[in-house]
């Protein structure tokens, strides 16, 4: 069984954010997780980058404004790549 | 020792599973397995995600045990020109994995200059035990950088000593306000030089500038203790510098480097900050059978194991070349190998595409007894902690085993391609020196002549026969800058003989030096079977009627062999002629320096008042009757 885009990016937020994996949804975003600050973004992003190998651009990184878009954008660039 | 001796973790176990087993021995209070288990995760997934999770653990726990974890403490503060704050839990990640329990200060963005300059900045408020000077070439020679081809030749060079002469003022003044370990970062070349394929025609070109500001920074480097050079540029291009940087994030968040190298940084600051916190591994202890050679020696025999100038011997070949480095180092060498001896004899003796033999190795264990039970044996003969052991096997199992029973030791993950074995033990920052000695070059030859030593200890009747028979030579002087950097070093390595176990860097033994109430005196040994180096260190300062011991200790070579006694007397000689009427010192027990004990009782002092740390003993100058042995030639040579 392999985990979902989704999962994944959860997973990673969760060890980034501090916060558990079952307590983030596609809707948890700046206004509902207290640590994501600019500079935790910027960790998220990199993070990102690193485990499913793909680079993210200033628009790409503009339009993370929740979890769930965060998944759809990995998701883009991963079939993209393809 | 734990008494808690865990299977080796399953192959099954992932990451996640980890985490929540992780957390579970937190809330259970399991903190030895949980800080275990934590550094597995690390090892296993070296990720940034994984960083936040190790480091948020690693605090936790500390809270918990109030700060009672088995790791040493090291303070790192980070100067920069450009975003290091996503490193730092890398960083943090990656020491916890060596032992090393790091705190760290990261200077405001640019504000280095200031914060160098101002003796009340929060860089010295933080008291750093070392200092990262980062700072990328665009920022440090902007006009080197951008523009270079508006530049006349003589601006270009002028701009360049110009740079030089700024880190050469910065250096200076951060050495007058701190003793902590000073790293500086040399300057990058472009990858794309501003007049293309002309700049490699000429020195005077950018990159050609740059390396001579480089050479400076090496040359001023080395003109101040306990400053080195991290070589930056060396770094980008072993990576390649199209893979290491991310302009986009250059522009928009000032990170220079790319996700996926940003832990290449980290393990390089790690090289550095590994042999200062003296989380170092004095022998290396490996496998021969797929190991040292490809194949199996007892199986395949002399003709069929590979190992010489062709694929695939020529991996083995690779990391005999490396082991040889480590060697030249002063690193020792051992084997731990499930084998006949016979088999494996012939094949280290004999066989032709073998660059390391058996009088490479201080120690051997070739035998069927486990290597647990091999490893603390090797530990025993060489007179070193389990924790000065690193442990080299293709073996999975073996390592899990062998990291399980024994945590202290460095267990190198080998990668499964030989080809990659040469350059797992090169990066392995617990070998990294900072600095190297005569004693450090001859150590594997030293090791040779203790081994004769014990056989002729065997052969006399009594101690005092053998002293005798050894025609031991002690040569004392105070530390010099010739001797500095080992004195330092020994204050940093030596943990059985050693009443105080304090560690001081190199500036600070050179500040101490200055002080004329203080008295650092080194010595060195010979006997008739060949130089030991030097291999003591006293530190003592005169208060009053009295001279302290702030510093005793003697390399593990020598224990036992009256060194210590006639290094004592000295010192109390000395400071009776200084008109002191006591020598008072602090024995502090740690859980290594046992064999330094009963030292002062032994030689006449009188226990004067014992608290949580240890006991403070003293002896009276006046009635002492204490004398360098008679067979000890000693020498004094007094430089002041």
């Amino acid at each position: 069984m392999t985990a979902t885009t989704f999962e994944q990016v959860r997973n990673v937020a969760s060890d980034i954010f501090g916060i558990p994996a079952d307590k983030i949804t596609a809707e948890s975003s700046p206004e509902t997780i207290e640590t994501w600050d600019s500079m935790q973004h910027l960790n998220l992003v990199l993070a990102i980058e690193e485990k499913f190998g793909v680079q993210l651009d200033p628009e790409d990184i503009e339009q993370m404004k929740n979890i769930g878009a965060v998944a759809t954008l990995v998701e883009k660039l991963r079939s993209a790549a393809r | 020792m734990s008494d808690l001796t865990p299977n080796p973790t399953p192959a099954g176990h992932n990451p996640a599973d980890l985490r929540a087993e992780i957390d579970a021995l937190i809330a259970q209070g399991t903190f030895d397995l949980a800080s275990r288990r934590l550094a597995e995760l690390w090892r296993r997934d070296s990720a940034s995600g994984t960083a936040s999770f190790v480091t948020s653990r690693l605090d936790e726990l500390r809270e918990k045990t109030r700060d009672n974890l088995a790791l040493t403490k090291f303070k790192l503060a980070i100067l920069r020109s450009f975003t290091v704050e996503p490193i730092v839990p890398l960083l943090r990640a990656e020491a916890f994995a060596y032992g090393i329990d790091l705190e760290v200060h990261v200077g405001d963005f640019n504000t280095y200059v200031q914060d160098i300059l101002d003796g009340q900045s929060s860089l010295y408020r933080f008291a750093p035990n070392a200092v990262v000077l980062a700072v990328r070439t665009g920022q440090a020679a902007p006009e080197l950088w951008c523009d270079f081809a508006d530049l006349a030749p003589e601006a270009a060079q002028q701009a360049a000593e110009r740079v030089v002469r700024s880190y050469e003022q910065w250096i200076g003044a951060f050495r007058k306000q701190s003793q902590a370990a000073l790293i500086i970062h040399s300057l990058e070349r472009p990858s794309s030089p501003s007049l293309g394929i002309l700049d490699g025609q000429s020195d005077a070109g950018q990159s050609g500038l740059i390396r001579q500001i480089n050479r400076e920074l090496r040359r001023i480097a080395a003109g101040f203790h306990g400053t080195y050079g991290l070589d930056y540029d060396a770094l980008v291009a072993r990576h390649g510098s199209e893979h290491w940087h991310d302009e986009r994030k250059w522009l928009t968040a000032r990170l220079p480097i790319a996700a996926g190298y940003l832990l290449q940084m980290a393990r390089e600051w790690m090289r550095f900050i590994v042999p200062l916190s003296g989380r170092t591994a004095k022998v290396l202890v490996v496998d021969l059978d797929n190991t040292l050679w490809g194949g199996i020696i007892g199986e395949d025999g002399m003709g069929g194991i590979k190992v010489g100038l062709e694929y695939p011997g020529a991996a083995h070949q690779a990391l005999q070349r490396a082991l040889l480095d480590l060697s030249r180092k002063g690193i020792l060498l051992a084997i731990c190998s499930k084998n006949n001896l016979d088999d494996a004899m012939e094949a280290l003796e004999n066989h032709p595409g073998m660059l390391v033999r058996a009088k490479h190795f201080a120690a051997l264990r070739i035998n069927w007894t486990d290597k647990v039970q091999n490893l603390r044996e090797i530990a025993q003969e060489l007179n070193v902690g389990i924790d000065a052991l690193a442990f080299l096997d293709d073996n999975p199992f073996e390592r899990e085993q062998v990291r399980a029973a024994l945590p202290e030791i460095t267990v190198i993950d080998l990668p499964k391609d030989p080809l990659e074995y040469a350059s797992a033990v090169r990066n392995c920052a617990a070998f990294e020196r900072l600095t190297l000695s005569a004693e450090d070059q001859q150590r594997t030859e030293m090791y040779a002549a203790q081994k004769q030593r014990s056989g002729a200890e065997q052969s006399f009747q009594s101690k005092e026969d053998f002293f005798r028979f050894l025609e031991q030579e002690a040569e004392l002087e105070p530390v010099s800058d010739v001797t500095l950097a080992r004195v330092a070093q020994l204050t940093q390595k030596t943990n059985q003989f050693n009443l105080t176990t304090r560690r001081y860097t190199e500036p600070q033994i050179a500040e101490m030096a200055k002080q004329p109430e203080w008295h650092i005196f080194s010595i060195r040994v010979r006997d008739r079977f060949g130089d030991h180096g030097l291999v003591g260190v006293a530190i003592a300062h005169d208060e009053g009627e009295q001279c302290e011991v702030d510093t005793f200790l003697l390399s593990c070579r020598v224990i036992g062999r009256t060194v210590e006694t006639a290094l004592l007397a000295h010192l109390a000689e000395s400071a009776a002629q200084r008109g002191r009427k006591r020598l008072v010192g602090w024995f502090l027990p740690t859980k290594k320096n046992a064999p330094a004990r009963d030292f002062y009782p032994q030689h006449g002092f009188e226990r004067q008042e014992t608290n949580g740390a240890g006991s403070l003993w003293t002896l009276d100058l006046k009635s002492s009757t204490l004398r360098c042995p008679d067979w000890i030639k000693l020498k004094v040579n007094d430089r002041s």
